[in-house]
């Protein structure tokens, strides 16, 4: 045991702000000071404050530094490691508490992240020493299949991809479906906008994906599994890489696995950019080597899957949770969490929140709790304005539905959903006529184009909501919008266009009021859409330094240096806001509203 | 010669379709997929030639046409929008005095853009080639393509 165990953070948010080379600093300024054999240095997965990287963790009184530069490693090593004393600036929250103590972490409960951001991802032992494959072997050597499958479904764990589908029963249904070759897929092919889970899983714990994998394989009776990962993780495919190597050196894929007589092993197949191949029917064909194009269900993947065999197929999370209740078992899992929602659930936090990055909390924690107690809430200054949650498919609530609980039933009856865990946080710097047309744009641009109803439906929901921004809707069109909405729901073949809808449809619900603004006062009140603002020049505040009529782009601005006020041509003004950056004394306002 | 050596390191099975393409586009320098290696894919799976052309098409990742030596992917979705990703492109064209979908008259860069990176904690974001680039700014841009134009 070495005196201290520095854990340095490798997701790929932390690595994207240079936490490789704080790694490559800190094991030159040990080595100079000669306390290499003293100080371990761990190289891991996401420990979920993405925004602060490069992040660290110094054991054993557990030191959270965030932020750190190369530059920091000369002062992290003589002050801290030599003289036992924190490098304070550094410091995520002062006089050092430990981790637990930081009310980021302080409300987390962490099961499937237990050893993200804590272990080593890269070698199999440190898996293994922090209980890592005795859920399998105990699978193998205690339990029957049925047993297997029973305990998954006691403990009421639903699909963690999006639509909450109750795990045992999927088991079940495989296992039943007849034929004596089948298949185990995991989905890891996150694409929904503002997720980042599955990445943090694979990249964090890959062995928790195999080791699920393999019990849901025996538990279902296949031997070959995939995991198919999106090709814009290069990270998470390095990492599953060695991860299944590893395991097979060691006998945990393979032949014989505990010597039960149980083999199976797991191949990778990379995506190629098509977020719709999430959809597991597309996910087949897309493993397949066909298109990605989805087709109708049923027949369900658990009765013709892969190559027509029955097939299982979960989320990434979903198998992360898998070893947790058959090592603690199905009463402890469902004593986490709600009447219908058991367990956690990892939530990634992304936005106008003080705290972005990945987070695990009990299902049933409420939409405040999660934003404001584990986020942080908004920054200094801004006001919270609506979270949407669920991704594309999901919806955008308001500040009234915060102590909704968060969990698959209550999501849902308010117009959002659980989804992949995506939770977008919006001020009151936001337009949410804007932001449902961001989302609808997303599903637009990804709608794999099979059916009308989603190809087309999408873009005349599209072309409506850009005339309203550009200040040119009528009350029509919001009724439009609707009747479309349900065409579109109701007439798509696959989830993508299903749900497609959906945010345009909580937006109209929650803030009417908002593309009322747009379309009857012509005014976008949050002063985004630059057809529906304009700029206004105080004259109380300006002081005649000519910085806005230089920035100017068509002369809008006149003025003599040194005699105040200066002042704006709106008949010449673009709303490009130039002025409004290049004034250094505040006197310029974006508002709502045209003026001629 | 060469692009047959990379075809048989995989084995003969319809599903690795993606992986020898992927494979195949990278070993491209200018990173797109030639007529000849859709050919070579096809002859070694036993597949029509219009199969694997119609699966090339449908996979934004895969280009027909001749790319950039370095990809930019800016990503394009909610969370990095709202974080200021249309100023940076902006700044991106100006810099690289292209448009979307182009490649610098250098060979050196192509613009694209992608959907959610899964970086949104450091929103807005981009890729070039596999190296993930977050919190950016104009000015971080700036610095990030130097270093790409120094290498080369
Ligand atoms: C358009 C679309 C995209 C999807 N993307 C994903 C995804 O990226 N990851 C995922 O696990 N499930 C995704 N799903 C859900 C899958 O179809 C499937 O329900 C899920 O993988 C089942 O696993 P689970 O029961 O463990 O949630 C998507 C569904 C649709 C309609
Ligand atoms: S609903 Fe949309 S994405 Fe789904 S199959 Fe139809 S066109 Fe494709
Ligand atoms: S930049 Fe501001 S202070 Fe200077 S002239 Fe314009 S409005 Fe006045
Ligand atoms: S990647 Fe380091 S904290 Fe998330
Ligand atoms: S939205 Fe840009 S990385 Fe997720």
């Amino acid at each position: 045991m070495r005196r201290l165990e520095v854990l340095v953070c490798s997701g790929t948010a932390c690595l994207s702000s240079g936490s490789e080379a704080v790694k490559r600093a800190l094991l030159e300024a040990i080595s100079a000071h000669g306390i290499a054999d003293e100080v371990r240095i761990v190289e891991t997965g996401c420990m979920g404050p993405c925004e602060l990287g490069p992040v660290m963790l110094v054991y054993p009184e557990g030191t959270f530094y965030v932020k750190v530069r190369p530059e920091d490693a000369e002062e992290i090593v003589v002050e801290h490691f030599l003289k036992g004393r924190p490098v304070q600036r550094l410091l995520w929250a002062e006089g050092a508490p430990a981790p637990r103590e930081i009310p980021f972490f302080a409300r987390q409960k962490k099961v499937v992240l237990a050893n993200c951001g804590i272990i080593d991802p890269e070698e199999i032992e440190e898996y293994i020493a922090a209980g890592g494959y005795e859920a399998l072997g105990k699978a193998l050597t205690e339990m029957s299949p049925d047993e297997v499958i029973e305990e998954i479904k006691r403990s009421g764990l639903r699909g963690r991809g999006g639509a909450g589908f109750p795990t045992g029963v999927k088991w079940e249904l495989v296992r039943k479906a007849p034929g004596s070759e089948k298949y185990v897929i995991c989905n890891a092919d996150e694409g929904d906008p503002g997720a980042f889970m599955d990445r943090a899983i694979l990249e964090g714990d890959p062995h928790a994906v195999l080791e699920g994998m393999a019990i849901a394989a025996y538990a279902v009776g296949a031997k070959r599994g995939y995991i198919y990962v999106r090709a814009e993780y290069p990270l998470a495919i390095q990492r599953l890489k060695r991860a299944i190597s590893q395991a097979r050196e060691y006998g945990l894929l393979g032949d014989d696995i505990f010597e039960s007589g149980f083999s199976f092993d797991v191949e990778l197949r990379m995506g190629a950019g098509a977020f719709v191949c999430g959809e597991e029917t597309a996910l087949i064909a897309s493993i397949e080597g066909r298109r990605g194009e989805p087709r109708p269900r049923p027949p369900y993947p658990a009765q013709s899957g892969l190559w027509g065999k029955p097939t299982l197929i979960n989320n990434v999370e979903t198998f992360a949770n898998v070893r947790h209740i058959i090592l603690k078992g199905a009463d402890w899992f469902s004593s986490l969490g709600t009447q219908t929602s058991k367990g956690t659930k990892v939530f990634a936090l992304a936005g106008q929140v003080k705290n972005t990055g990945l987070v695990e909390v009990p299902m049933g924690i409420t939409l405040r709790e999660l934003i404001f107690e584990v986020g942080g809430g908004v920054p200094e200054g801004r006001k919270f304005k609506a979270v949407q949650i669920g991704g594309p498919s999901g919806g955008c609530l308001p500040e009234e539905l915060l102590d909704v609980p968060v969990d698959y039933e209550s999501l849902r009856e308010h117009g959002a959903i659980m989804g992949s865990g995506g939770v977008i946080v919006l001020d009151d710097s936001a337009c949410m006529v804007n932001v449902a047309k961001f989302f609808l744009q997303f599903t637009a641009d990804e709608s794999c184009g099979k059916c009308t109803p989603c190809r087309v439906g999408t873009q005349m929901m599209l072309e409506i909501l850009n005339r309203i921004t550009e200040g040119e809707g009528t009350e029509e069109d919001l009724a439009r919008l609707e009747e479309l909405a349900q065409l579109v729901k109701s007439a798509s073949l696959c989830g993508l266009g299903q749900t497609a809808p959906n945010p345009v449809l909580s937006t109209l619900r929650y803030f009417r009021d908002e593309y009322l603004a747009h379309i009857r006062d012509k005014a976008c009140p949050a002063g985004v859409c630059p057809a529906l603002i304009h700029y206004e020049i105080d004259p109380e505040l300006c002081r005649g330094c000519d910085a806005c009529r230089r920035a100017c782009p068509t002369g809008a601005i006149q003025g003599t240096p040194g005699k105040p006020p200066y002042t704006l041509d709106q008949s010449r003004c673009i709303r490009c806001g130039a002025c409004l950056a290049a004034c250094p004394f505040g006197a310029i306002a974006r508002l709502p509203g045209r003026k001629e | 010669m060469e692009k047959l050596e990379i075809v048989r390191r995989f084995p003969r099975k319809r599903d690795q379709l993606l992986a020898i393409l992927h494979e195949l586009q990278r070993a491209n320098p200018r990173n797109y997929l030639t007529g000849e290696d859709l050919r070579l894919v096809a002859e070694y799976l036993d597949l029509p030639l219009s199969a694997v052309h119609d699966a090339v098409t449908f996979y934004s990742m895969f280009s027909l046409v001749p790319r950039g030596k370095h990809i930019i992917r800016l990503c394009d979705s909610p969370p990095c929008h709202l974080a200021g990703a249309w100023s940076l492109l902006s700044a991106l064209k100006e810099e690289l005095g292209i448009d979307v979908g182009q490649t610098t008259e250098d060979g050196l860069f192509t613009l694209e853009l992608t959907s959610c990176l899964g970086v949104c904690g450091v929103a807005p974001a981009m890729m070039i080639d596999d190296e993930v680039y977050g919190n950016l700014t104009p000015e971080r841009l700036k610095e990030i393509l130097a270093r790409y134009r120094e290498e080369g």
